[in-house]
C-alpha cells in the first residue's frame, strides 16, 4: 500500500452536476493524493462515474471547481485527458477491430510509442489474442485489453470505473494485483466499485459516496477507528435463547440477531467475563468471536450513520 | 492531424462490416452499371428503333442550346448521347448521397450505442477533431464510390455509345463539374445536417430515420439542380457549386458546435 504524498491530484470543491431534474453529484468535496489508491464506494446511482467523467472533463460540472493535476479539466482538457487512462464501466473497445488495431488506435490518439503495445499487452496477459477480432474476446480477454489500453501512455491518474464487473475471479484478482502494481510505480489511481472486498487491502483512502455526496472518506484504518470504535464479538450457542441474557450484561452496548448474534461492547476487556456469566446462565457457547473489522462493516456501518444521524 | 486518426479508425471499421458495404457496393452497381449497361443497350440495339424514337421526341422537347449540344446522326445516337450525358446525371448525387448518409447516421449513434463514445470522450481529441474525423470517414465512402463508379460508367458509356460518335465523348465538361465541383458539398451539407441531427437521437433506427428525411429532399434538389446544371454546364455548375459550398460551410459550422463530449457519453449537456 502507498503512503499518500502531501499534494492533491484531483480536488473537487463543491462541485454540482444534474442531469434535468436528477442531481447526480451535489456539492461534492474532494481530495485524492497523487500517488495514492482512492476507491470510491458507493450503490449504484451514488454518482462513481458522474465523478469519473469529471476528473478529465468528459462531462462539465455545473457548479463548483474541479483541479485535475493542478489543471481545469475543462479549459485544459486536452492535457489533462493525455495524463488520465480510463477504463470504463463497459469496456468500450472496437468489436469489428483485433486487439492490435485497438491498441494501435489508442496509441495514435495519444501519442504513445507503438513499442508501448506489446509492453502493455504483455503486462496484461492478452498478447496472444492480439490479432483475434475483439468480437470474440471474453468478457475477460476485453477487460484486460481495455485496462492494456488504458496504461498505453503512462498516464499520471488512472481511473477504474467497476473494472471487475463481469469477471470472473481469477481475471478480478489479476486486475487488483495490476492495481496494486501501478500503485507502487507511483501511480494515482481512482477506483469506482461497490465490491466492496475489492477495495480491501489495496485502499489508502475510501471515499463513501451516496446520492451525489462524499459521506466519508478516509484511510479505512482511521474510518474504521471512527465508525467501529466500539469492539463488536459474535456469539452462537447450541440453543441461540440463552444468549437472550446478553443484552443485560455490563459493558454490552448493542446485541444484534442476524443469524449469528453480534455484540457491540464498550471494551474488548470484558469479554471473558461475558463468557463467564452466558456460561454460569446455562449457555453452551459454539463461537466468541471478537471482529476484526472490514472494509464491508465499515461501509454499512457508515451508510448507517449517515442515514440515521441519532444512532 | 488527429481527426484523420479518427477517420481512419471508423473506416477501418465500417470496411469490416460486410453487412454494411455490401448492400452499399450493390446499391452503386445498380446504379453505375447494371441500369446503363441495360438501358444503353436496349437504346442502341436496332431492334429498340421505336425506344429510340420516342427518346428522340423528349430531346426535341429540350432547349435549342442544349439540342445543339446532343451529337449523333441517327435517332439510336442522339438518344443514347442524351440518355447517357443527361438522363443518368442524377446518379451522381444519388449514390454518394444514399451511401454517405448511412455513414454518417450510425457515426455518433454507434458510438454511443457501443461505448466507444466513452473512450473517445475521455480521449485527449479535441471535439472538433472527433467531428471532423466523423465527417471524413462519412464523406469518403460515398465518394469513393462516386469516382470509382463515374469511371466505370465512363468506359461502359464510352465503349457502348463511343463507336457511334467516332469516339470517345465521356465525361463531358458539366459532369466533370458535377462530380468534383457540386457533389461534394451537397455531400458535406447533407452529413454535416444528419451528423448534427442523430447526435440528438437516442438510437441507431432513429438517426436512419432522421437520415433519411434529411437525405430525400436535398436528393430531389439536387437532382433538379444536377438534371438542369448539365444544359448549361460551366456558368450554372460554378453557380451552383459555390452556393452549395456556401451552404455546407454554414452547416459544418452548426455541425461542428454542436458535437460535444456529453453527446459521445449518451448524456445530454444540459438534460
Amino acid at each position: 500500500m502507498n503512503t499518500p504524498m502531501s499534494n492533491e491530484a484531483i480536488r473537487f470543491r463543491g462541485v454540482k452536476r444534474a442531469f434535468g431534474d436528477i442531481v447526480a453529484i451535489d456539492d461534492l468535496d474532494l481530495s485524492i493524493p497523487a500517488g495514492s489508491v482512492t476507491v470510491l464506494l458507493g450503490p449504484n446511482g451514488a454518482g462513481k462515474t458522474t465523478t469519473v467523467r469529471l476528473v478529465t472533463g468528459a462531462l462539465a460540472a455545473d457548479g463548483g471547481s474541479i483541479a485535475t493535476l493542478g489543471l481545469d479539466p475543462i479549459a485544459d482538457g486536452t492535457h489533462v485527458r493525455a495524463r488520465c487512462g480510463v477504463v470504463p464501466p463497459k469496456p468500450a473497445l472496437y468489436d469489428r477491430l483485433t486487439g492490435s488495431e485497438n491498441l494501435r488506435f489508442a496509441a495514435e490518439v495519444f501519442d504513445a510509442p507503438r513499442s508501448a503495445i506489446a509492453d502493455a499487452a504483455a503486462r496484461f496477459d492478452i498478447a496472444y489474442a492480439l490479432d483475434q477480432e475483439v468480437a470474440g474476446y471474453s468478457t475477460g480477454m476485453r477487460t484486460r485489453l481495455a485496462l492494456a489500453r488504458a496504461v498505453l501512455h503512462d498516464p499520471d491518474i488512472l481511473l477504474l470505473d467497476e473494472p471487475t464487473a463481469g469477471l470472473d475471479p481469477e481475471s478480478a484478482r489479476a486486475v487488483l494485483y495490476l492495481i496494486r502494481d501501478l500503485a507502487g510505480r507511483g501511480r494515482t489511481i481512482v477506483m469506482c466499485t461497490h465490491l466492496l472486498h475489492e477495495a480491501e487491502g489495496i485502499a489508502d483512502q475510501v471515499v463513501l459516496m451516496d446520492n451525489g455526496h462524499a459521506r466519508a472518506a478516509g484511510h479505512p484504518a482511521t474510518l474504521a477507528a471512527t465508525y467501529l470504535a466500539d469492539p463488536r464479538v459474535l456469539f452462537d450457542a447450541e440453543d441461540r435463547t440463552t444468549l437472550d441474557v446478553l443484552a443485560g450484561l455490563p459493558g454490552v452496548l448493542e446485541v444484534a440477531n442476524n443469524g449469528v448474534v453480534e455484540a457491540t461492547l464498550d471494551d474488548l476487556d470484558r469479554l471473558p467475563d461475558l463468557v463467564v456469566a452466558l456460561v454460569d446462565a446455562g449457555a453452551r457457547l459454539t463461537r466468541v468471536e471478537p471482529m476484526v473489522p472490514t472494509l464491508e462493516h465499515l461501509y454499512f456501518e457508515m451508510q448507517r450513520a449517515h442515514r440515521e444521524p441519532s444512532s | 492531424m488527429k481527426a484523420w486518426t479518427v477517420a481512419r479508425l471508423d473506416m477501418a471499421v465500417l470496411f469490416k462490416s460486410r453487412d454494411y458495404w455490401l448492400p452499399m457496393s450493390m446499391l452503386a452497381g445498380v446504379f453505375f452499371v447494371v441500369v446503363p449497361l441495360f438501358m444503353l443497350s436496349v437504346v442502341t440495339s436496332n431492334t429498340s428503333s421505336e425506344l429510340a424514337q420516342q427518346l428522340g421526341n423528349v430531346i426535341n422537347t429540350l432547349p435549342d442550346t442544349v439540342q445543339d449540344q446532343i451529337q449523333g446522326d441517327t435517332p439510336q445516337t442522339q438518344a443514347a448521347f442524351g440518355f447517357a450525358v443527361y438522363l443518368l446525371a442524377p446518379i451522381a448525387i444519388v449514390v454518394p448521397l444514399t451511401i454517405s448518409s448511412a455513414v454518417a447516421a450510425n457515426a455518433l449513434v454507434s458510438d454511443r450505442e457501443k461505448g466507444t463514445g466513452e473512450f473517445l470522450a475521455h480521449s485527449p481529441l479535441t471535439e472538433r477533431d472527433i467531428y471532423l474525423g466523423k465527417l471524413i470517414a462519412s464523406l469518403v465512402p460515398g465518394y469513393v464510390a462516386t469516382v470509382v463508379g463515374f469511371g466505370i460508367y465512363s468506359v461502359i458509356v464510352n465503349t457502348q455509345v463511343g463507336p457511334q460518335l467516332g469516339g470517345w465523348f465521356f465525361p463531358t465538361a458539366g459532369w466533370w463539374l458535377l462530380i468534383f465541383w457540386v457533389v461534394p458539398p451537397f455531400i458535406a451539407f447533407a452529413i454535416s445536417v444528419i451528423v448534427m441531427v442523430s447526435g440528438r437521437v437516442r438510437s441507431a433506427a432513429a438517426a436512419q430515420q432522421t437520415a433519411t428525411l434529411v437525405t430525400l429532399p436535398v436528393i430531389v434538389l439536387a437532382y433538379a439542380i444536377a438534371s438542369g446544371l448539365l444544359y448549361d454546364p460551366v456558368v450554372s455548375a460554378l453557380t451552383v457549386g459555390v452556393v452549395a459550398w456556401l451552404a455546407a460551410a454554414v452547416t459544418l459550422g452548426w455541425g461542428a458546435r454542436s458535437l460535444h463530449r456529453a453527446r459521445l457519453l449518451g448524456v445530454g449537456r444540459d438534460a
